[in-house]
């Protein structure tokens, strides 16, 4: 019998692609160079003779547009790590014995999960003092502070569900199995259910990232001097038309520079867990 | 009342459990004495495991009394730990934990449960591995095991804990039959060794020759029990007599 080659639906080999989250793949980094090296060639014929190059004009600013990345990249781990701390307890909690902690737990993870980024981003923005005070210390709250504490709660949320769902798709049978041993449920949890999440959860979560990182450029709308203002600042202070173009695409070069090898990583890793 | 080892080591009585509206066991009663070996046979779906898994609460009973070691399980205040501290199964999946080897698969309750010497139960689950004909197995993961390898490791694993009667439930039966012969070996080992022990089983061979008591499940109920001998030769309901005609 031919598998590859049948009219019968279900001898025809099951694809999983289809369900796949969305990636960055190869050809998005080529389209993406493609394009850019179409706008530098436009906006060069466009550009109004004397003028400096469009490619001198973006390795001019090239050295500012790092240090908004930076801050970029700066705010995607801190809002990961605030957002994994808080996260993983907030799906624990998910699980818990306890019915008040387990709906209040499930609550707040769907609140932060379905609210859009940019509202929580002007929640926090405006809801947020621009300092505190802990004791005599006065401890200022920088705008891009504020923010990444409002990307790290969608974040936190998905996190939670990450744990949860790793957690329920461990076997019955190893509760049973740690139950006949004895073991607590706390060290059920701690040496045999735990262990094997975080191989299971770690594709997802470093998908996570990149989704997080990409959505950094958010900020620029409450103001933080990351990438994309300062992107915007520069195309003001140059105020050439035939620069926005290759400027933003540029731009989207560097987050995909950025975020590809974490997806070809987060590839490998899930063909290498898939097959034990 | 201190329990000794001439009253029964399990008594079962008038156990019953539903679940959501299904009746599983309808009035269960049985003892098992220090030693003895019983099997426990019947068709699917006669609450063979949902007994076993009463007896270290694992499943909640409904109503009724099980007294292990004269403790009583079906009681809200019961220490479930201490209990399963002296019961030891072995479940149909074999359910090891997939991230350690076989060697931390067995030292792993005796450190952190009965919190005992390492260097000690390292030389025990040794022994152990070795007593189920599995030397230089110590370092692979299960998944590098056979099924029939995994269940032995998962005997050894419960044997760590020094159990007082060992629960095996279907233990063979997800198991490729070459592999079946080494785990029956090493429950028979287990049962001349003066192991009392409760065991779900199908395999009619394995049941006439190592039990003390074969007891007849259907339906929820013990439809009767008797020496392996007589039970097999001349059964007296015909339910039983039913199912063993099927069978054999």
């Amino acid at each position: 019998m031919i598998v590859g080659r049948t009219d019968l639906a279900v001898l025809k080999p099951f694809r999983i692609g289809a369900a796949e989250p969305w990636r960055f793949s190869a050809w998005h980094g080529a389209a993406l160079a493609a394009a850019l090296i179409v706008a530098v060639g436009i906006g060069e014929a466009q550009a109004a003779p004397g003028t400096p190059g469009i490619v001198a004009t973006i390795l001019k600013w090239t050295p500012l547009l790092a240090q908004g990345f930076a801050l970029n990249i700066a705010m995607s781990f801190l809002a990961m790590a605030i957002g994994t701390v808080i996260g993983v307890p907030l799906g624990l909690a998910q699980i818990s014995l306890l019915p008040p902690v387990r709906a209040g737990s499930w609550f707040v993870t769907q609140f932060f999960r379905n609210s859009p980024w940019l509202v929580l981003l002007f929640y926090c923005m405006l809801l947020l003092p621009f300092e505190f005070r802990i004791g005599h210390t006065i401890v200022p709250l920088p705008g891009w502070l504020k923010s990444t504490i409002g990307l790290s709660l969608p974040v936190m949320a998905n996190m939670a569900e990450l744990v949860r769902g790793a957690v329920r798709s461990i076997s019955f049978g190893q509760w049973e199995a740690a139950d006949s041993l004895a073991m607590t449920r706390a060290q059920t949890l701690r040496m045999i259910i735990l262990p094997q999440c975080v191989k299971r959860m770690t594709p997802p979560w470093m998908n996570l990232y990149a989704i997080l990182t990409v959505a950094t450029p958010l900020t620029s709308v409450v103001g933080v001097s990351e990438a994309m203002t300062l992107t915007g600042d520069i195309l003001s202070s140059e105020g050439r038309s035939e620069l926005l173009v290759p400027m933003y695409l540029y731009l989207l070069l560097w987050f995909f520079l950025y975020c590809y090898p974490i997806a070809r990583a987060t590839l490998a890793l899930e063909k290498r867990f898939a097959v034990k | 009342m201190v329990w000794t080892p001439d009253q029964p080591l399990v008594s079962l009585r008038a156990v019953f459990k539903s679940f959501r509206g299904v009746e599983v066991l309808k009035g269960v009663s049985m003892e098992v004495m220090q030693g003895q070996v019983i099997c426990i046979i019947g068709p699917s779906g006669s609450g063979k495991s949902t007994l076993l898994r009463c007896v270290n609460a694992l499943v909640p009973i409904d109503s009724g009394s099980i007294l292990v070691e004269g403790q009583e399980v079906n009681d809200d205040k019961l220490d479930k730990l201490a209990l399963r501290r002296k019961v030891g199964m072995v479940f149909q999946q074999y359910n090891l934990f997939p991230h350690k080897t076989a060697l931390e698969n067995v030292m792993m309750a005796p450190i952190h449960v009965l919190k005992r010497d390492r260097k000690e139960v390292e030389a025990q689950a040794h022994a152990l591995i070795a007593k189920v004909r599995l030397q230089g197995k110590e370092d692979a993961y299960p998944g590098e095991l056979s099924g029939g390898q995994q269940q032995r490791i998962a005997i050894a694993r419960s044997l760590a804990m020094n159990p007082d009667i060992m629960l095996f439930d279907e233990v063979t039966a997800a198991l490729d039959p070459e592999t079946v012969k080494d785990v029956l070996v090493t429950i028979r080992e287990l049962a001349a060794d003066g192991m009392t022990c409760m065991i779900v089983t199908h395999e009619m061979g394995f049941a006439r020759e190592v039990a003390n008591e074969v007891y007849f499940t259907d339906g929820g109920v013990l439809v009767e029990h008797a020496p392996p001998k007589q039970f097999f030769a001349s059964p007296r309901d015909p339910r039983t007599r039913q199912f063993l005609d099927q069978i054999l």
